[in-house]
């Protein structure tokens, strides 16, 4: 749910990464934290366990400039992958604006890639929204590793409806930018449309 | 998602940021601020200067939200009041008309008795104020930022 302040003159948005359990969604925040100007972004929160698995969430607030004088901001959240915090992923996607789903290439990933699509379905569905409605993009990443799927063979179980996606290897960087701005701009755009 | 849109105006802006600074000053708070249920922080007043309320803007949220699903488990429709005790500091959370969250920062120099008098008040006025901004969002005849933005705008801000 976007938030417009008149008094600020603030739009927020709400983005959430989305995935299985240690495909690279904590990595995409880093690498964007470590490579934004302190004046564009807050402070990164993760709410992590001992061994920095994704506990709760991610939380990183970013500025990416200003339109017609109102000044765009973006909360980044990211999810817990791993199956039994379910109850945690359904509060994070509440108001949410838009949606990475980050795919982990590698082979043996693939189910794992499939259950938390699915996961993500049914969770958006229980908020009211329909993952073919709302601002969606589609990351593959790790494609620097020996042992992954071909891109066609990803996008063919994963990105049915042909929204955009990206490649990356977001432990360096690439495709992070991209997939952040595909999908900053669907939230905008959608938001002029009237959605949000 | 039309219906789901919260935006805030000038006018109703400064009566939230006067209940705000009225209950900082009752209350003998430190800071209190206000944020949606969704972690964007809507009005601030007191001691904010050395704070960062983004981030306890976006963990208030979470809190809640964990709280909420707490009490759905329980069947309780929601846990209304929190209160956390620190060593020196105290945070007394309330949910206000099941849309937005009441946080009050405090000390020794307060008491929660008297953090609860003030913002059973501080409720009361601000389920109001949100109750006639919804009504105003909801109205068709306002006008968006969105109108103006071009897509161009959007083009623009995504170049490198």
């Amino acid at each position: 749910m976007s938030f417009i302040n008149y008094s600020s003159r603030e739009i927020n948005c709400k983005i959430v990464y989305y995935g299985p359990g240690l495909c690279g969604k904590t990595t995409n925040l880093q690498y964007i934290y470590n490579r934004t100007t302190p004046d564009a972004k807050g402070k990164m929160i993760s709410l992590a366990t001992e061994t920095e698995r994704t506990l709760f969430f991610d939380f990183l607030p970013l500025s990416l400039g200003e339109i017609r004088g109102f000044r765009t901001r973006f909360h980044l959240y990211t999810v817990p992958g791993q199956v039994f915090y379910d109850a945690s992923r359904k509060l994070i996607l509440k108001g949410v604006d838009g949606v990475v789903f980050v795919a982990d290439s590698q082979i043996e990933r693939i189910e794992a890639n499939l259950e938390s699509l699915d996961n993500l379905k049914v969770n958006l569905q229980e908020q009211g929204y329909d993952l073919e409605r709302i601002p969606y993009v589609v990351q593959y990443n790790k494609r620097d590793l020996p042992n992954v799927a071909s891109v066609d063979e990803l996008r063919g179980l994963l990105n049915t409806t042909m929204v955009p996606d990206f490649e990356a290897v977001s432990t360096i960087g690439t495709g992070v930018f991209n997939t952040l701005k595909a999908i900053a701009k669907l939230v905008l755009t959608e938001l002029k449309k009237g959605g949000g | 998602m039309t219906n789901h849109q919260m935006v805030m105006y000038e006018e109703e802006f400064n009566k939230i940021q006067q209940v705000c600074d009225r209950l900082v000053k009752d209350a003998n708070a430190q800071v209190v601020f206000i944020v949606d249920k969704n972690g964007q922080l809507i009005a601030a007043s007191g001691d904010i200067d050395q704070l960062d309320t983004t981030s306890l803007a976006s963990l208030t949220a979470g809190n809640i939200a964990a709280t909420g699903g707490m009490a759905k488990l329980l069947k309780e429709n929601e846990f209304a009041t929190q209160f956390h005790e620190g060593e020196s500091s105290n945070i007394h959370i309330q949910i206000v008309g099941q849309r937005v969250i009441l946080v009050v920062i405090f000390d020794n120099r307060s008491s929660l008795g008297l953090v609860r008098l003030r913002v059973r008040k501080a409720n009361e006025e601000l389920t109001k104020i949100f109750e006639s901004l919804l009504q105003k969002v909801a109205d068709p005849a306002q006008p968006s930022p969105f109108d103006e933005i071009t897509d161009e705008d959007i083009e623009n801000l995504f170049k490198d």
